[in-house]
């Protein structure tokens, strides 16, 4: 008998419930990131400022002579606008290849015959990509909160800026969404990584350098919904409370996020499928 | 195959499968019973449009699917759980090795890790990939990725398999072990399997049962031996003259030519006259015969009357 006969068995172990394949693509996906060694280089950078902020509040906690350099509720939403340009790398980074490869290599076939649906799959590909945006986002501002608590020895700063825990946590994952969204529509749209990359950041720097042309013209800053960058600033500044430096309405600014949201899943459900039809 | 239970795997009712405005399945019928079922047609019959459909990549204008007893738009993901689909094209995840990507579909399909890598190996090693598991799967030949492909679909121990093309672009002895897995598979470790191939040798070495689709519709169904069987009988059959001229007559005659090797003809004749049908016609209109030769059906007939091809 060849050996091959032998080495086919059934299953008869246990099976996860449906459902549960994105945690899979998420923690895949992660697992490949973290063992790039450039990317893992990138993230490293991308803590820098962390270290910087917590050295800051270090001092303004330990000399009352540094008292300047004690952190405000401005603090954090500085920080985080600084973290833009490492979320930018690691959108590019991380998202531009998580479906254009499949697209490359025909591998939705082979996810979509498995127990899942197209939801599923985006959203273990969108898991991964926010994973790493809240990495450098969300969790070292959380943590310059707890550090300036841990160095200050009291909850004073935290009392009187109760509104930073939520507003962080909103303000991040409201960018991480609108991200991951659009980088995921783009990469649903090419066969090439590369392309793709090149794509997001014409989108970043285009829409911006647009707004940038309307103002020059009217001299007006309510045009700033034009700038998917405008958007996440301006939304940033009214989550933070600090005055809004554009003349955009706050309505305005979320419809315009809303609607690039609901564009990107609009162009994710018409390019996620197990065929493609041409007609 | 009779261990098999009776009850169909697939059961598929006026299926209507539309492209825009073109019809890639044309209210088709058909019942695939347990066991290894071929698919048979020509290229742009609708066989992998058939097998798509069944997965749930393509939604149908009309008609209804059951496979498995479980209807496929009501319990795509429980359907797909306990089914495996070996795609035509080539398919992988990319930047994996082989015994990663085999591990990760075995996850995907709701395994647990380490039963997922402990099925990776064995069913690499049983699709014939053992030793070159560690090896990137964008570097593997064409053969190796249809063994992979196979391996991925295996490795969560579906009860049905899904084969699309299985041996395309194979080198005739890794078709040849393709062949014999699928036909292990299906005759030794009671998979049910549903080979779509438009290669005839294929489909009557390593299945029990055939439906054949041609132009979106099928052109008829049954079980190989059945199809073969002695509803008439199939001779070779040689003259010498105007062989065109003649095949008319025959056809014309109610009896069914296609062109076998060289200038011999394959004859099917549907009733009882067997030889003496064609002596006496080529005694009629002067035509030397040169060699007759009684033959066994093979499925190449059944198709060829099937699909009205001469």
């Amino acid at each position: 008998m060849p050996i091959h006969d032998q080495s086919y068995r059934r299953y008869r172990g246990e099976r996860a419930p449906e459902g549960r394949a994105w945690t899979v693509i998420a923690t895949a996906g992660i697992k490949t990131m973290l063992a790039k060694r450039k990317f893992l280089g990138l993230l490293l950078i991308a803590w820098l400022p962390f270290i910087v902020r917590a050295v800051q509040m270090y001092i303004a906690a330990n000399f009352p002579q540094a008292s300047m350099l004690a952190p405000t509720s401005e603090t954090f939403r500085q920080f985080l606008e600084q973290q833009g340009v490492f979320t930018f790398f690691i959108t590019i980074f991380t998202g531009a290849g998580l479906i254009a490869n499949d697209l490359r290599a025909n591998a939705l076939q082979i996810y979509l015959s498995k127990p899942m649906g197209r939801f599923e799959y985006i959203a273990g590909k969108f898991g991964v990509l926010a994973f790493f945006l809240l990495l450098v986002t969300w969790l070292p501002a959380t943590m310059l909160l707890i550090i300036q608590i841990v160095f200050a020895g009291n909850l004073e700063f935290l009392k009187a800026n109760l509104f930073l825990l939520p507003a962080i946590l909103v303000a991040t994952v409201i960018e991480t969404i609108v991200l991951c969204m659009v980088m995921l529509a783009l990469s649903s749209l090419s066969k090439s990584a590369r392309f793709v990359g090149i794509m997001y950041a014409g989108m970043v720097f285009f829409t911006h350098a647009l707004y940038g042309v309307v103002f020059v013209v009217t001299r007006n800053t309510k045009f700033s919904w034009m700038s998917l960058q405008g958007n996440l600033q301006q939304l940033g500044d009214l989550v933070f409370r600090v005055d809004p430096r554009y003349g955009t309405p706050a309505w305005a600014t979320i419809l315009a996020l809303v609607v690039i949201v609901g564009a990107s899943a609009f162009v994710l459900e018409r390019r996620v499928r197990g065929v493609e039809v041409v007609t | 195959m009779s261990d098999f239970p009776t009850d169909p795997v697939v059961t598929i009712k006026s299926l209507t499968v539309l492209y825009g405005k073109q019809r890639a399945l044309n209210d088709v019928s058909a019942s695939f019973p347990a066991g290894a079922v071929g698919l048979l047609g020509p290229n742009g019959a609708g066989k992998s449009t058939l097998l798509k459909t069944l997965l749930g990549f393509l939604k149908p204008a009309a008609g209804s699917m059951e496979v498995l007893g479980l209807d496929v738009a009501a319990s795509p993901a429980e359907i797909r759980a306990r089914l495996g689909y070996m795609p035509e094209i080539d398919a992988h995840i990319p930047g994996m090795n082989a015994v990663s990507f085999v591990g990760y579909c075995g996850q995907l399909a709701g395994l647990p890790p380490v039963d997922a890598m402990q099925r990776a190996h064995e069913v690499l090693y049983y699709v014939g990939l053992g030793e070159a598991r560690y090896r990137n799967v964008e570097t593997y030949s064409t053969g190796m990725k249809q063994r992979i492909k196979l391996a991925q679909a295996l490795v969560h121990d579906p009860d049905l398999l899904f084969l699309d093309e299985p041996t395309n672009g194979m080198d005739p002895k890794g078709r040849e072990e393709m062949l014999e897995l699928i036909r292990d598979l299906a005759h030794n470790k009671g998979m049910n399997l549903i080979l779509s191939s438009h290669l005839l040798p294929d489909v009557e070495y390593t299945c029990d049962h055939v439906i054949v689709l041609h132009q979106a519709s099928v052109a008829t169904q049954g079980p190989i031996d059945e199809l073969k069987g002695p509803r008439g009988s199939v001779f070779e059959f040689r003259i010498k003259g105007d062989r065109a001229a003649f095949s008319r007559l025959l056809h014309d005659e109610g009896l069914t030519v296609h062109a076998g090797e060289e200038d011999v003809m394959r004859v099917f004749v549907p009733d009882q006259r067997g030889a003496h049908a064609l002596f006496a016609l080529a005694a009629r209109h002067g035509v030397q015969v040169r060699h007759l030769r009684p033959s066994l059906p093979t499925l190449e007939d059944v198709f060829a009357q099937a699909v009205g091809e001469e």
